[in-house]
């Protein structure tokens, strides 16, 4: 049984039980609930894996103490978080200083929405999903420059000035490269881009032009997401803490949470844009072997994927030295962005003579 | 440092005391004529005593004792500086615009011993806390009510 | 301090970096001016952990102040207990016997490469990778492990007595240290393959904390600070102390004067090390480890002055004797105070990331700096 045959069996039984606007609501609720607890998991399973990827990355054994093989380790460390002391600086700005978390992790919620966790299982499936998804995904910076503005620490004013110029000029490679995909794909819809890569995924299918956007996308957005080697925002080694060096307790989790949760969705869309989502592995004319990769569930595929980028963003965070500011910003404006524009009329070429692989 | 460059000290350094017997040569000189000697030992092409390594002071309780250590990088020879300070008014001329590195070890001398050094461009406590001025920690007279170690 | 709260008389941001700060590896604290990012002026504010290690000296016998020095560089503790050793030698005219002379090079060298081996982790880890911290410490511990077994200690040793050294060596050592040559050299290029290749590593290093042969020795810096600037500095060479003359190894200059010329003199200088305890290893010479001295020292008038070359620098020890039991006044040269020094003119004008990487190329270690 499939996801999506689950949503609509739940979808009928609730129909025959009430009015459709109650079924409307009730459904509503339920994915709200879901979101939210999958936001939480998805926190604790990633914070869990990235722990277990240092670790395994610096000869160490890594959390094997809370539960099976340390499996309940974020459990605890959450469960600390959320008995300690949510301090707020007397200087600071109050107001701001407590929304900035929560906008954070609305905009990491919002993100959620047009994703298609599985072959006919999304939320809501809005034809400009790609759109929809860089739109609000800069959002973020809103956030965090709040967060460092109204903290009243330099330390935080500097990684939030950081990050503004950061996520801003990264915005636009990740763009770039996004829109490749839509030149390719001609839609803007997620589910339409999913069902053109029937044949093969774009990464295959798009020569060494996809190859370089799939390149510059996995750059950028570790840019964005503050990720290290990009971690301006954060430096610990410059700027202590950063953007959240004032915050503690539940408030500095919201942020920990965000940073994770938006890990996950820029490799979603990754994995849906170049990797095809939940769509199986097709070699061409091999029947067989398309049969066999039919049989793995779509939401098994679309996670497969979607983990193995997250692998790769933390390989990167575990491995390279930190960029300085200057070089950050000139890596993006000298090269991403003029090699990604050029690589858009390449596209564009391609997409024309419908030289890619049909 | 051979004997050549030792007999030409003697001529250049003129009213200066020599010691006997120590591991490097060591001279005395008189405080009106030091910093132009220590200047010339500095900018002499014979001497060249660039690297100003050690600078500090003892407190021999009737008087102070600023010493300095220096070497040639060129040459590789080394030569001791002595200058006698008034205790109680300890006033010596700084260096810091000759060596650079006596800028820091000026200012440690100054919270520690109390040796004011004229025209030094910072002079401030470096090590110790605020409230610590004209304590003076390594003077031998110098008590701490707290801490204080004795065997 | 007014100017320390807020801004500046011209207008710059003044941050505090420090006393508890993740770059300054221990309680530097450091006043930056910055201009935006760039930094206009840098003041270092000392004795967050002054001990005043030179009066407490004062009352301490020559036998017992050399146990309170393993605490000022503790990376190099065994370098700088060697250095009060061998000053009150110096005063009593001891001779060293020569198997005393052997150990305390290996022990030098052993610390030399361990303290360069935190170096390099914490250095990288202030550039923002923290896995090679983790791989560093793999081969840092074995040195510490062979310490552990012939000192009873892993890190301030207190092993170097006047007259030689406290006990023999552990009839594993020289298996131990053939062992961990070994796994050093198996090792060393994963050096290179995770932070000397690096193009963003490089584009941190090169060009950055700039300082010029004529500031390095105006500055009085010492040690890898100096010599990547060109200047040959080595107490090992020039000023040769135990059995350093006799042995061949080469002192390594680098002319660069940035930050990777100060991080390549300290990767070379760990195979120049390895060198030395390979050529000693297997020539322990038989014989007594210590030589016969009285149970109550006394040092005769004058003053004594001993450099040697620790793994920050030169470290001299200068002692003034009254003839007591005790000295009359004892005085540290550091190399992390002069080289710190030096610090304001090599990171200004350049960005906060410079700072920090430049900071973490001088290798400061602090209670060296306070003392």
């Amino acid at each position: 049984m499939s996801l999506s045959s689950l949503a609509q069996q739940i979808h009928l039984w609730l129909l025959g039980h009430m009015s459709e606007q109650w079924t409307l609501v009730l459904e509503m609720i339920i994915a709200g609930i879901l979101v939210i607890s999958f936001f939480a998991v998805l926190g604790l399973v990633l914070v869990y894996m990235e722990r277990k990827v240092s670790a395994w990355m610096q000869i160490r054994l890594g959390p094997n103490r809370v539960g099976p093989k340390g499996l309940l380790q974020s459990f605890a460390d959450t469960l600390k978080l959320l008995i300690k002391e949510g301090l707020t600086p007397d200087g600071a700005d109050k107001f701001l200083f407590n929304i900035a978390p929560i906008g954070a992790i609305m905009v990491s919620m919002l993100l959620m929405a047009p994703i298609p966790f599985a072959k006919d299982f999304q939320m809501w499936d809005i034809n400009i999903g790609v759109l929809y998804v860089s739109a609000v995904s800069s959002l973020s910076v809103i956030s965090i420059l709040v967060a460092g503005w109204s903290s009243n620490n330099k330390y935080s004013l500097l990684g939030a000035m950081r990050s503004g110029a950061q996520i801003v000029s990264y915005e636009l490679s990740a763009g770039m490269a996004i829109m490749t995909i839509v030149i390719l794909s001609g839609s803007l819809s997620l589910t339409e881009i999913i069902q053109s890569q029937q044949n093969g995924w774009w990464l295959f299918k798009g020569h060494v032009p996809v190859i370089i956007a799939f390149v510059i996308y996995i750059i950028a957005v570790t840019a964005e997401t503050n990720r290290a080697p990009f971690d301006m925002a954060e430096a610990e080694s410059e700027l202590t803490a950063g953007f959240h060096t004032e915050y503690s307790g539940m408030k500095f989790a919201l942020f920990f949470l965000a940073e994770y949760v938006n890990v996950f969705i820029v490799c979603a869309i990754g994995a849906i844009l170049f990797l095809g989502g939940w769509m199986p592995l097709h070699i061409g004319e091999w029947t067989a072997f398309n049969h066999i990769m039919d049989y793995i569930p779509s939401s098994i595929w679309f996670m497969g994927k979607t983990f193995g980028l997250i692998f790769l963003i933390m390989w990167f965070r575990w491995t390279f030295p930190r960029l300085r500011v200057d070089q950050l910003l000139k890596l993006e404006w000298n090269y991403l962005l003029p090699i990604s524009m050029i690589n858009v009329v390449l596209v564009t070429a391609l997409a024309i003579l419908g030289w890619y692989f049909k | 440092m051979t004997e050549e460059v030792i007999a030409y000290l003697k001529e250049q350094l003129k009213e200066a005391t020599w010691e006997e017997g120590t591991a490097w040569p060591t001279v005395a000189l008189q405080p009106l004529l030091f910093k132009e000697q220590m200047q010339l030992l500095r900018s002499d092409g014979n001497l060249q005593f660039d690297y100003l390594f050690n600078e500090t002071c003892i407190d021999w309780k009737t008087h102070l004792t600023m010493v300095y250590h220096l070497r040639s990088m060129q040459y590789k020879h080394q030569l001791v500086i002595k200058l006698a300070v008034d205790r109680n008014q300890p006033e010596v001329p700084t260096l810091s615009d000759v060596w650079q590195s006596a800028n820091f070890l000026e200012r440690e001398v100054y919270e520690m011993f109390g040796v004011n050094f004229i025209g030094h461009p910072d002079l401030r406590l470096l090590i110790l806390p605020d409230g610590w001025e004209g304590k003076n920690p390594l003077r031998k007279d110098f008590e701490d009510p707290i801490n204080m170690i004795r065997l | 301090m007014q100017e320390t709260i807020g801004h500046s008389a011209t207008g710059d941001l003044v941050i505090n970096v420090g006393p508890q700060h993740p770059a300054t590896h221990g309680v530097l604290h450091l006043v930056i001016h910055l201009q935006g990012e760039t930094i206009t002026k840098v003041e270092p504010h000392l004795g967050y952990i002054h001990r005043s290690i030179e009066k407490m000296c004062e009352s301490l016998t020559y036998r017992q102040f050399i146990y309170v020095t393993s605490r000022m560089d503790y990376l190099s503790a065994h370098i700088n207990n060697l250095a009060c050793a061998l000053c009150v030698e110096k005063g009593l005219g001891v001779e060293i016997p020569e198997r005393a002379q052997v150990i305390r090079v290996l022990m030098s060298e052993l610390t030399r490469i361990a303290s360069h081996e935190l170096w390099w982790g914490a250095m990288a880890m202030d550039l923002g990778a923290f896995t090679p911290f983790f791989h560093a410490f793999r081969e840092r511990e074995s040195i510490n492990d062979i310490m552990e077994e012939t000192c009873g200690a892993r890190l301030t040793m207190n092993y170097m007595v006047p007259g030689g050294v406290m006990m023999d060596l552990h009839p594993n050592f020289q298996k131990r240290v053939k062992d961990f040559l070994q796994l050093y050299k198996s090792k060393i290029d994963e050096y290179d393959e995770m932070v000397t290749g690096n193009i963003i590593f490089q584009n941190r290093m090169k060009g950055v904390g700039y300082l010029s042969k004529e500031d390095a020795i105006s500055f009085g810096c010492s040690g890898p600070t100096a010599r990547a600037s060109g200047v040959s500095c080595d107490v090992r060479k020039w000023y040769p102390y135990e059995i350093y003359s006799k042995l061949d190894f080469e002192e390594v200059i680098e002319t660069g004067g940035d930050s990777l010329a100060r991080y390549m003199v300290r990767i070379r200088e760990m195979k120049e090390s390895i060198r030395i305890v390979e050529q000693l290893i297997d020539a322990i010479p038989e014989g007594p480890f210590q030589a016969k001295t009285k149970a109550v020292l006394k040092l005769p008038k004058g003053e004594f002055y001993q450099q040697v070359e620790t793994a920050r620098g030169e470290l001299g020890v200068y002692i003034v004797s009254e003839g007591g039991t005790t000295p009359y006044r004892i005085k540290f040269r550091s190399p992390g105070f002069s080289n710190l020094s030096a610090l304001e003119t090599m990171v200004k004008g350049s960005k906060i990331g410079d700072l920090v990487a430049a900071m973490g190329t001088l290798d400061l270690v602090i209670p060296d700096i306070d003392r």
